[in-house]
């Protein structure tokens, strides 16, 4: 990292965001250390104040917090209700619900004992940790931008899943506006009827909003064909239908052990290869350009990096020093170096990034008007 | 530059263009205008090419750009050569922040990454945006939202630009600096400007030709001194200069000013009555919150039986907030409101009682409409209200008489939609009427029909309080305003005081004639009685 540490302020490509924080899921996933556990959560909570951007969706992670801790609680819950390891210190001495017959191998209640909760407990820790992650790569990266860096050919996909993702904060709105609209009116009671009287205006409504989008679209250029020969459509078409097929008959072949062999291996690794070149030949029919795209360098490169290591980290720990990754119930969980190093190193892109190019309190933005009610 | 040859345009059951020639010049700013349902949109979209593709019916005829022929190439591959910006300029974004949007049709029409920076940064300094370049697309203010609606377009260096009522949805200072920025563009780079509105007195004065659709097919075109002279529609200064007989029409309030000296020597209009009738509802240090926005604060208010009150300012300055806030379903921070004789508060009461006391039609009429009849409607509410059978149906006729029981809702134009909500609303029997944004869409002939119905509610004792971005509309109707400006009252009164006060609030007759002239009518009357004096 020269000069600045990660450079002057802006946004970090949001793939690199995604493979940092599916690197930390995977190896959150790999241990049930709750030391480990924790340290991971406090990091990635550490680099999200740090580096999210002052978007919408940049306060996000704190309700991927809230739903961390919910899992943990159920997962606990559940250990309570359902029972668990029977043998063991015993915390409330809980009467067992008795069960008919046919229900054999549930219990229902009976006593709560510490072991049966500590394991509960990392459990819910460990997929926990895995959802923070997820929220952190959510309240890092642009979603957005993450669609719109698919590969050309695939942009019309991306684009549809861009328009998907923004029509729902416009639904909220429209069912909101609606839901007081309709408290305005005497109608039909009714479950049916007070049903109808608010899904039909919403439906009209995102039916017209979908056309005014698509008029908007349509009018700005989106889905030009260009001046592509006709041949080199069908030579497309013809190399993406045929990678469909090679890659579903490898499928069925390798899951399908009376399949013969032949037809297992080659064949797939053929119909993949048909469908790359399929890609790269739709995506140079592409006439298109990008506004300032999200530059890939060192930083992204580090970012990514970490990921990949601390991912390798946990694999390693997971095979060589099972006690840390896997501590019994029965004592208190310790940690390695080795561990250590694993929570600690993802802190990494907290100062070795760039400063997001818009602050986090900057761009509060005063509320409609229209959220009156 | 674009010409149109023999253009015919219909559905199965009825035509709407019928053999249009036309032909467009650059560097034009065309008004196109014409009621409500002539076919206005119809003719902008056979330019862009929306119609016939994303309407449906039959198109024949050509439509020329640059002497070739386009009427068989589709949208998109027009968008290096037509710009399109609609109605409502949130429903089309695609991308969320401004600069993005406006990149957007670049990168579709494959612009060099360069090229498309300098046009960027062009852009947004030709439409004084350049503040906003990261803002959030849904946190802009309407006037910026357009703004950004043009700019979006205006990238990809298009050489007609056409805009479906760009203003409608504007308070007038906005307005005004759209339409500012438009006659820069047209001036400065050339471009050809087609443009549907409803309110003419914003537009005339910019435009340099007028197409008017009278409603049988053809399409007539001249200067707009010469189709306003015999125009069904007409802004007021054009009614003024009219019954005045000036000759030519002035079109700007600055030439209407200097004709309109002849008209001081007039007797001024009877002043008007001293507002009475008993307060129906009354609201007291009003506050209402959303998050960290103070939307409201301490905003008193008395809506007066038989009496129609105005409520009035720019976009986001709270006028949603009270509305929903007196109507009770709004949550309220602070304050009072106590509404009827037996003083009750509205947000105390279940939404059906609320029904009773005070009735409010929202912004977006349509909301208030879910079946497929008239007369399923009219049952329903009929049926919500706890009422006899008919009286909804009855209500609608006397609102907008002569529409037919087995109608769609959809199908109905604007102003029979709103009087079909009205009714709806009504059949509760609320002594405070609420109108959030009624005249959204709706042309002269409209507005007046509008105008009617609200006077005859009040004459039947209801309080009506009309929150309205339209200048001409208050003066017309209103006998007092209400002026917010972030969040509180800056002026309230008589429509005659308040219009006098503040210059972007006085409708057209104000400016030429000086308050307190306020109506055409008046001035109309006033002319009549002293043709009447000289003839005895």
């Amino acid at each position: 990292m020269a000069g600045a540490p990660g450079g002057l302020p802006r946004d970090l490509h949001p793939v690199a965001w995604w493979a940092w924080a599916i690197g930390l899921a995977a190896a959150a996933s790999m241990t049930t250390n709750p030391l480990l556990l924790l340290l991971l959560v406090a990091v990635t909570s550490v680099v999200v104040l740090a580096r999210r951007s002052g978007h919408p969706w940049g306060r996000s992670f704190r309700l991927y917090l809230w739903l961390g801790l919910a899992i943990v609680v159920l997962r606990v819950l559940f250990r309570v209700v359902f029972g668990g390891v029977e043998t063991g210190t015993v915390l409330v001495p809980l009467p067992e619900v008795p069960l008919p017959d046919w229900v054999a191998g549930v219990r229902l209640l009976g006593p709560v004992t510490r072991e049966s909760l500590l394991a509960g407990l990392y459990d819910g820790m460990r997929l926990a940790t895995i959802v923070v992650c997820v929220g952190a790569a959510n309240s890092l990266a642009n979603p957005k931008r993450l669609l719109a860096s698919v590969p050309p050919a695939l942009y019309e996909i991306g684009t549809a899943l861009v328009v998907a993702v923004s029509i729902f904060p416009q639904l909220a709105d429209s069912v909101r506006r609606v839901r007081a609209a309709q408290a305005l009116r005497g109608g039909a009671g009714g479950r049916v009827g007070r049903l109808r009287r608010f899904l039909v205006p919403v439906l009209e409504d995102s039916l017209e909003r979908s056309l005014a989008l698509a008029a908007g679209m349509d009018t700005r250029g989106y889905g030009r064909s260009g001046d592509l020969p006709r041949g080199q459509r069908a030579l497309t078409g013809a190399l993406l239908l045929s990678a469909l097929v090679g890659i579903c008959v490898g499928t069925y072949a390798l899951l399908d052990p009376t399949a013969p062999q032949w037809l297992a291996g080659p064949v797939l690794v053929a119909g993949v290869v048909v469908a790359a070149l399929g890609l790269l030949s739709a995506g140079r029919r592409v006439a298109r350009t990008r506004y300032r795209p999200d530059p890939w360098s060192a930083p992204e490169l580090m970012t990514v990096a970490v990921g990949v290591a601390v991912a390798a980290l946990a694999h390693r720990l997971a095979t060589t020093e099972l006690v840390v990754a896997h501590p019994g119930v029965d004592g208190f969980p310790s940690l390695s170096v080795l561990g250590l190093a694993v929570g600690v190193l993802g802190l990494l892109p907290a100062v070795a990034t760039p400063a997001p190019a818009s602050t986090f309190a900057g761009s509060e933005a005063p509320s409609m008007e229209g959220s009156a009610v | 530059m674009i010409e149109l040859r023999g253009l015919s345009f219909g559905y199965a059951d009825r035509r709407v263009l019928d053999g249009v020639d036309l032909l467009l010049e650059e560097g034009e700013l065309v008004l196109v205008s014409g009621r409500t349902g002539v076919g206005k949109s119809t003719l902008l979209g056979v330019v862009t090419g929306l119609v016939p593709r994303f309407s449906g019916g039959t198109l024949r005829g050509d439509v020329l750009l640059d002497g070739a022929s386009v009427v068989d190439t589709p949208p998109r591959e027009r968008a290096h050569l037509v710009g399109y910006v609609g109605q409502d300029p949130v429903a089309g974004y695609v991308t969320d922040t401004v600069e993005e949007e406006l990149a957007y049709g670049m990168e579709q029409l494959g612009v060099p990454a360069a090229t498309m920076r300098r046009r960027v940064e062009e852009t947004l300094d030709l439409l004084g945006i350049a503040e906003l370049r990261r803002r959030d697309l849904r946190s802009l203010s309407g006037g910026e939202q357009q703004r950004v609606a043009i700019g979006s377009v205006l990238t990809i260096h298009p050489r007609v630009l056409v805009l479906d009522e760009p203003t409608s949805a504007l308070d007038p200072t906005a307005a005004e600096d759209v339409l500012a920025t438009l006659t820069r563009l047209v001036h400065d780079l050339g471009l050809t400007v087609l443009l549907a509105e409803h309110r003419l007195e914003r537009v005339v004065p910019f435009a340099d030709r007028v197409l008017l659709l009278p409603g049988d097919g053809r399409v007539v075109t001249g200067t707009p001194e010469e189709v306003l002279r015999t125009s069904p529609v007409a802004p007021p200064i054009v009614e003024l200069g009219r019954a005045a007989g000036w000759e030519p029409l002035p079109l700007r309030v600055r030439d209407a000013r200097r004709r309109a000296v002849a008209l001081r020597t007039l007797p001024k209009p009877p002043a008007d009555a001293p507002v009475g009738g008993a307060p129906v509802l009354s609201a007291r240090g009003l506050t209402v919150v959303h998050g960290s926005h103070v939307a409201l604060r301490g905003v008193d208010l008395d809506l007066r039986e038989g009496r129609v009150t105005a409520l009035m300012g720019r976009n986001g300055s709270g006028k949603s907030s009270l509305i929903w806030a007196l109507q009770g379903s709004g949550r309220r921070r602070g304050g009072t409101v106590l509404v009827g004789e037996r003083r009750v508060d509205p947000a105390a009461l279940s939404p059906a009682e609320r029904r009773t006391h005070v009735g409010l039609v929202p912004q977006t009429a349509a909301d208030l409409l879910y079946l497929e009849t008239v007369s399923e409607e009219c049952a329903a509410s009929d049926e919500g209200a706890g009422a006899a059978p008919g009286r909804c149906r009855s209500l609608l006729d006397r609102l907008a008489p002569g529409i037919d029981d087995t109608t769609h809702p959809r199908d109905l134009s604007e102003g029979q939609r709103l009087a079909l909500a009205l009714a709806v609303v009504l059949t509760a029997r609320p002594r405070v009427l609420l109108l959030d944004e009624p005249t959204r869409g709706l042309d002269y002939a409209g507005k007046h029909e509008l105008a009617r119905i609200v006077h005859d509610l009040a004459a039947d004792g209801h309080a009506v309080l009309i929150a309205t971005h339209d200048v001409e509309f208050t003066a017309h109707v209103a006998d007092g305003v209400v002026v917010l400006a972030d969040g509180e009252v800056v002026s309230a009164g008589p429509t005659r005081e308040v219009v006098a006060e503040s210059p972007s609030f006085a409708p057209q007759v104000t400016k030429i004639l000086g308050p307190p002239w306020l109506r055409v009518e008046e001035v109309v009357r006033a002319l009549a009685a002293e043709d009447v004096g000289e003839g005895s």
